[in-house]
């Protein structure tokens, strides 16, 4: 059995990380009213491009990239502040697809593709290609094949995000048995590569994309361990566990305020206390969400993740999930009629809960992982 | 500020040590976990003689001044110090109306007086304080206390009668809310706050036996209870201000306590080792995938509460809902520490109905007896569902219930 009162309870701020949280903030609450986070929904890509390269300017896809590969190099614990501020604004834009590349390149040694590195830390839109079927775990079977002096891929993936804006795709396959990181430029596919998904998150784009065929350079072809795989996922249900926990909060907001200006039978209805200490309950757990984030963050640091880091990620990955989902499904409810309508926001933190709740793993499956870490 | 961390690892290091060499032995009766739970002659020794022996050593009240009895350290000081009485499980400081509530309160609030009398006599336990704001009939609504203290020449003249008193039997001060007027322009303006002597004529109390059967407070009655003028705290009038300051001090949402090493905690990793021995189908317990998942579902909560404090110092991460950790911890800790030790009892199968006093009860009935005493916390000092409806008022500003 672990010993818990030997892990670790760190959560602190850097000053510099202190600046970044503020700017961000107030840079997605000025970027993404709601009026046009429903205005690009309607969009092929998601998101606004010119919003993504003041992003880019502001140097946030490079956040996690060292400093010799053209990034700041404050580590992944930093884009987490980003990425709340951005889910409280429900802002969308490619940040944690490219920052999860970058990671894959940098935990496969990087070798040949320090220009690659420096492309995503200027804002080229790079995203990890990783799994072939709805079980993550499945396996990979996506294989390449010597071909002449080069390299053919064979297979498709499903459930890539952000793949009509991605000009980078780090794909994960197997050559002679053995794991490998793929980077294929977008321009290799063919016309008919891209089938995108319909996503009950209508804030946000996956596809499957079939990448048999494309041809693929001995210097595009990276070694990596499953350990690292396994890693990046993991700071993705980070990252996701963070953009969800901006969620609930904008959420609650949105609740707080119907609650507040809503009356029936002459009263407002957040005076009645079975609407209100629901609303605390979402609080609560949006403080817990929170709090296991920004430890997580405090402790994953830049190489290799320590038992309590997994630990960590995991414990902020299955609380956030199920806030952003009891907020999502209470804040339909709570709006009576008018939440069963469209024009109400409360389906889009309704819907975001689910497609988030199964990005990099759900709660049953985290804590299950968690009950063999811990007990 | 360097230099301050480590003058503070050093003072730990100095308590830890004596410590080792101080903590009484375990006597033969089932020390209290709570300052809630002292219901015999026995126990009350017990936690006395511990409380004067800490503070003797200089580890209780390290953050008051040393006038008053204290170290005339800081509160990070006494943080520390409790850390350790933690973690070597020491008995609790059971004087927690004085050294918790009233202490601070006098401290914020007092005449110089009023600090000379009472404060150093809280530390050393020589008077033990009690609390008198609940009624019979008003036990979530404190602004309708009836107890009522009518002006007489230098002395006021109470008559009425409080509930829950926790150490009512032993105590020698009561923080008493009573009500001096019945006008003004709402039921909280009549309303007057005392420090008032409870071994004097016209005081008597009579023991509550709790759910979980044992005894621990009283009912405590005002027959023409004459206290002088100077006992009150704050002008006539003014005492729903001083009984909110207490509860801030209560509910830990303002600091300043002589101690917070007053509950025993019962933690996740307590529960495991329990739980470690159980089997169900022959098979270990802790093998069984809805256990498991219901375990580590509290694990989670524990997880996050513990790190409650350090993300509440980091302005950026927490001015979204300002006064949500601090006015949500009272309600989260307790409901969950109450669930805990219910999923303990819930899984020791026919183990679980046996209670303290049976020889083949799981840790000697402690879960079982642990559970019905969580609802002290989860009921006393505002009850959950009243602690809702000011989170949800004064936090989220939803309009009152």
């Amino acid at each position: 059995m672990y010993a818990l009162e030997k892990q670790t309870n760190d959560l602190t701020l850097s000053d510099e990380q202190v600046m970044l949280i503020e700017s961000a903030r107030s840079f997605c609450e000025q970027k993404s009213p709601v009026s046009t986070v429903r205005e690009l929904m309607q969009s092929d890509t998601g998101f606004d491009p010119e919003v993504w390269q003041e992003m880019a300017d502001l140097g946030w896809p490079g956040i996690a990239i060292p400093e010799e590969f053209g990034g700041s190099g404050l580590g992944i614990g930093s884009v987490v502040g980003v990425v709340e501020c951005m889910g409280r604004r429900l802002l969308t834009a490619p940040l944690i697809s490219s920052t999860l590349a970058a990671q894959l390149i940098l935990r496969s040694g990087v070798g040949s593709a320090a220009p690659q590195l420096l492309n995503i830390a200027e804002g080229m839109v790079a995203t990890p290609a990783l799994y072939e079927s709805a079980d993550t775990g499945a396996g990979i079977l996506c294989e390449l094949s010597p071909s002449g002096s080069a390299y053919r891929l064979s297979g498709e993936k499903l459930f890539v995000n952000d793949v009509a804006a991605a000009q980078l795709f780090v794909v994960s396959a197997q050559l002679d048995g053995e794991l490998r990181l793929v980077l294929i430029d977008a321009e290799k596919l063919s016309a008919d590569a891209i089938r995108p998904h319909r996503l009950i998150d209508e804030t946000r784009r996956a596809a499957r994309v079939d990448f048999s065929g494309a041809e693929i350079s001995a210097a595009e072809i990276l070694p990596i361990t499953k350990q690292a795989l396994h890693e990046v996922e993991l700071l993705g249900a980070l990252l996701i566990a963070a953009e969800s926990t901006g969620a609930a909060a904008s959420c609650l907001d949105a609740i707080v305020d119907y609650l507040k200006t809503r009356q029936q039978f002459g009263r407002y209805i957040g005076s009645y206390q079975a609407l209100k200490h629901p609303a605390v309950d979402i609080l609560e757990g949006i403080e817990a969400a929170r709090s296991l984030v920004f430890h997580a963050a405090t402790i994953v640091g830049t190489g290799g993740l320590s038992v309590d880091a997994e630990i960590a990620c995991r414990m902020a990955k299955a609380k956030a999930n199920d806030v952003l989902l009891y907020a999502g499904d209470r804040a339909v409810q709570f709006h009576g009629g008018f939440g069963f309508t469209w024009d109400c926001d409360a389906q889009l933190y309704n819907r975001r809960g689910q497609w988030a709740l199964q990005q990099f793993g759900d709660s049953r499956y985290h804590r299950k992982q968690l009950a063999r870490l811990l007990l | 500020m360097a230099d301050n961390i480590k003058e503070i690892a050093a003072y730990r290091a100095e308590a830890a040590a004596w410590l080792r060499e101080n903590i009484p032995p375990r006597p033969d009766f089932h020390v209290p976990l709570t300052f809630m739970e002292v219901g015999s002659e026995e126990k009350l020794d017990y936690l006395r003689d511990w409380q004067r022996k800490l503070h003797a050593a200089g580890f209780l009240g390290a953050s008051w001044p040393k006038e008053y009895g204290g170290a005339g350290l800081t509160h990070a000081h006494q943080m520390a110090v409790d850390a350790e009485l933690r973690a070597q499980n020491a008995p609790i400081i059971f004087n927690v109306i004085g050294t918790g509530w009233a202490g601070p309160m006098l401290l914020h609030l007092g005449s110089d007086a009023d600090k000379s009398r009472y404060l150093k006599r809280i530390l050393t336990a020589e008077d033990i304080w009690c609390q008198g704001f609940s009624e019979p009939d008003h036990g979530s609504d404190l602004g309708n206390v009836q107890t009522r203290a009518l002006r007489d020449g230098d002395d006021y003249i109470i008559n009425g009668s409080k509930i829950w008193t926790t150490l009512g039997n032993y105590a020698d001060y009561m923080i008493l809310l009573a009500r001096t007027s019945s006008e003004g322009k709402n039921k909280y303006a009549g309303l007057s706050f005392f420090l008032a002597p409870m071994k004097i004529e016209g005081v008597s109390t009579t023991p509550i036996r709790k759910l979980t059967g044992d005894y621990g407070f009283t009912q405590t009655f005002f027959e023409n209870a004459r206290i002088p003028v100077s006992c009150r705290v704050g002008e006539e009038g003014e005492g729903w201000k001083v009984a909110m300051k207490i509860l801030e001090f209560e509910r830990s949402v303002s600091g300043g306590q002589a101690t917070s090493h007053m509950i025993s905690s019962t933690s996740m990793a307590d529960l495991l080792k329990s739980l470690s021995q159980q089997h169900r189908d022959g098979e270990p317990l802790l093998d069984d995938p809805v256990v498991r998942d219901d375990i580590v579902e509290l694990l989670i909560r524990e997880k996050a509460l513990s790190l409650n404090d350090k993300r509440a110092a980091i302005p950026v991460l927490s001015s979204d809902y300002p006064g949500s950790l601090q006015l949500g911890f009272k309600r989260s800790s307790t409901e969950f520490i109450r669930e805990m030790r219910r999923l303990a009892g819930s899984l020791q199968g026919l183990q679980g109905g046996l209670y303290q006093g049976d020889p083949d009860a799981v840790d000697d009935g402690f879960w079982q007896y642990a559970y019905m005493n969580a609802f002290n916390a989860t009921i006393g000092g505002g009850t959950s569902q009243i602690q809702a409806n000011i989170i949800g008022e004064h936090v989220l500003g939803l309009p009152k219930s």
